[in-house]
């Protein structure tokens, strides 16, 4: 069965959907109501994020658009130091999606909002012309999460001298999985899509002194660090030895030129931690799921007055030293 | 034998005469940028990126050439991702595309064969641009499509070869004491070929590979290679004296040596490669693409041949980066310009 512009048309055919689709597949108290709005509890401070998703292809190794856009909101949640609570869902379907690939990506989002503890409370589904080529499949989901009343909220401007960056796992899986599978190019490489709440819960509820957390998406760890350096005022030292990297990763990269320090990954995090708390954090990290790669990779190395300074520094294996830039040249296809 | 903390030793003191040595091959730009060697050389060493990325080379009237053709109703013009960002006389083929051209990247020249048999409405031209590393494929999509009776592939070309340029930059450049010979290049042409390019000019050639290390033992043999002569082979587990003669004879069978056209260097006789006469009909319209048009400012020229670092040039940096390139070498990701610019070097 193919979607077709009746699926959208609000009569019968729309009901058909969501109940053989959405309604099978998502589940809670509040969604079940399908009022118009959801009503739910609150808290003193909520994080509050969006996010669209127009990956392709929809079904890639080792997840999916549905898997993909739950990980993606609920990291942005956590990455503010918030519990994720609520997810809404709305779907823009190109006619002739296949409903069997609509129901996968479903699943797999009922599947992955379970896992991170979220609720998707409200949902929205439209479909539009198929413009040509394969049939698409778009969803934007908003995300909300309660913050602890006494936590300081990590961020970018809040880094401090002998911090250590800590990154939670092996880079680039996810580019490349998603630039394999487009390009045609046989490997074992399957995409990191995770939430992270297990670790961050961990790291909040441990009290580690987290001045900044951030997922490292699109622009990869390089973009994130340049942003963490100029925001704080701070030079960030890296050393190349240390940054993990798959090596099936590392020969995919090498192959098409690519540089896993500008790579998109949907399940990995970078954090600045105090020094004294950096080895904790890590044991936390590497104890949680999704974690087991997790390693210091650098240090805050000095504070400065002036912006003009302010650079991100790669100790290379063979003892250079090159500055690690803003990311520019050919931007790769959209991963996400 | 040195081994390599000895030689990085060596290299971060030395304080004799000053070396220039220059590398003419973009993955070598790349690779020196990413492993950081400028920063573990002493003063008295200077790194010079030459001629070696095939895009920052060519000519403008090449790129308005695949703009004229991708504007065509009936044409759809291939190229790798580099070439689409830069700028001919007036506009690159990106701004073509956002007009409505017919412009697609791809990441390999085969897959021309692939699209051109799917459609046999519309001619496909790929941008056959490079070095003597790229010829070959190329002459294999011409193989093919000759296997397949393909009447709607085409190539615009834009070859070159390596020696016939090197021997320029030396007559014109700015004193350079040593190559770093192109390590791809020497894959196919073999080693030999700097034999003779080393008596005529004086100077030494060390054949490198991409590794860091190896590319610091290159540089050490280069500096204690001064003012002699010779070639050094550093890259014996791909490069052999003769290189590859399977290659070679493909890239005989269907081009033939010629002039070329360099941007900012102007015509270098021999220093090209065309179709032969009996392959005529598989051109695009590549001859006499001699027009080069350098934007007001840009130093691209200077800078290819070493006469100033990319940083020297008024531009740098300012109105010209990555993102809004006015010359070639800082579109490509092998671009000198781009390499300093991306990694800080000074």
């Amino acid at each position: 069965m193919k979607i077709t512009m009746a699926h959208g048309s609000g009569g019968e055919s729309t009901s058909a959907l969501i109940r053989d689709v959405f309604a099978k597949h998502f589940h809670n108290e509040i969604l079940d109501k399908l009022e118009d709005s959801a009503v739910v509890p609150g808290a003193g401070r909520l994080a509050v994020t969006t996010d669209s998703f127009v990956v392709t292809p929809i079904l890639f190794p080792g997840g999916d658009i549905g898997r993909l856009c739950v990980c993606g909101t609920v990291n942005d949640l956590l990455m503010s130091g918030a519990r994720p609570m609520y997810l809404t869902c709305g779907c823009i379907l190109e006619e002739g999606l296949d409903i069997d690939v609509l129901d996968k990506v479903i699943a797999s989002m009922a599947e992955t909002a379970n896992e991170a503890g979220i609720k998707i409370i409200t949902g929205d589904t439209k479909v539009i012309e198929n413009k040509g080529g394969e049939p698409g499949l778009i969803i934007n989901t908003s995300g909300v999460g309660f913050i602890d009343d006494n936590l300081d909220v990590p961020g970018p401007f809040k880094l401090q001298d002998e911090d250590q960056i800590i990154i939670s796992g092996n880079l680039g899986d996810h580019h490349a999985a998603i630039l394999g599978t487009r390009m045609g190019i046989e490997s074992n490489i399957v995409s990191d899509a995770a939430p992270l709440c297990e670790m961050v819960n961990k790291l909040l509820n441990e009290g580690i002194r987290v001045h900044a957390m951030r997922d490292v998406t699109r622009g990869g760890l390089g973009t994130v660090l340049n942003e963490f350096s100029s925001s704080s005022k701070c030079t960030i030292e890296l050393e190349e030895e240390a940054l993990p990297v798959s090596p099936a990763v590392r020969d995919f990269c090498g192959i098409l030129g690519l540089d896993p320090m500008y790579m998109g990954n949907e399940g990995k995090m970078v954090l600045a931690v105090h020094k004294d708390d950096a080895q904790k954090a890590v044991s936390l990290i590497k104890t949680s799921k999704y974690g087991e790669n997790c390693c210091i990779i650098g240090k805050v190395s000095k504070l400065e007055e002036s912006s003009d300074n302010n650079s991100v520094v790669l100790n290379t294996k063979i003892g250079g030293k090159r500055i690690i830039g803003l990311m520019y040249g050919e931007g790769l296809p959209r991963i996400c | 034998m040195m081994d390599l903390k000895e030689i990085v030793k060596a290299l971060k003191e030395y304080d004799g005469e000053e070396v220039r040595i220059m590398e003419v091959c973009g993955t070598h730009t790349a690779s020196i940028s990413e492993n950081g060697i400028p920063s573990m050389l002493s003063d008295k060493i200077k790194l010079i990126s030459g001629p070696g990325c095939p895009v920052c080379v060519t000519v403008t009237a090449v790129i308005d050439k695949l703009v004229e053709l991708s504007m065509r109703e009936d044409t759809i013009v291939l190229t790798f991702g580099d070439l689409i960002r830069v700028k001919g006389s007036s506009k690159s083929l990106a701004d073509a595309k956002g007009d409505g051209a017919h412009v697609k990247m791809v990441y390999s020249p085969m897959e021309t064969v692939k699209l051109a048999e799917a459609d046999p409405d519309h001619t496909y031209v790929f941008a056959a641009i490079g070095f003597e590393t790229t010829t070959p494929v190329y002459a294999m999509v011409l193989e093919k499509a000759i296997e397949k009776g393909l009447k709607n592939l085409k190539l615009l070309t834009s070859l070159k070869t390596m020696p016939q340029v090197i021997r320029w930059v030396v007559n014109n450049g700015g004193g350079i004491d040593g190559f770093i010979a192109p390590g791809h290049v020497a894959t196919i042409t073999g080693s030999n070929e700097y034999k003779e390019l080393s008596e005529e000019l004086g100077i030494p050639f060390v054949v490198s590979g991409f590794e860091g290390p190896q590319l610091l033992t290159t540089i050490y043999a280069l500096v204690s290679m001064k003012g002699k002569t010779g070639v050094r082979n550093m890259y014996k587990g791909a490069v052999t004296e003769s290189g590859n003669n399977k290659a070679k004879e493909i890239v005989n069978k269907y081009f033939v040596p010629s002039d070329a056209s360099w941007r900012g260097m102007g015509k270098i006789p021999g220093s090209g490669m065309v179709l032969r006469d009996e392959y005529r009909m598989f051109d695009a319209g590549s001859y006499d693409l001699d027009e080069d048009h350098m934007p007001v400012g840009c130093c691209c020229a200077s800078v290819l041949v070493g006469k100033i670092k990319p940083c020297d040039c008024p531009l740098f940096g300012k109105s010209c980066t990555p993102d809004n390139a006015h010359g070639a070498c800082m579109v490509s990701t092998e671009g000198s310009c781009y390499n300093y610019f991306v990694s800080g070097r000074k």
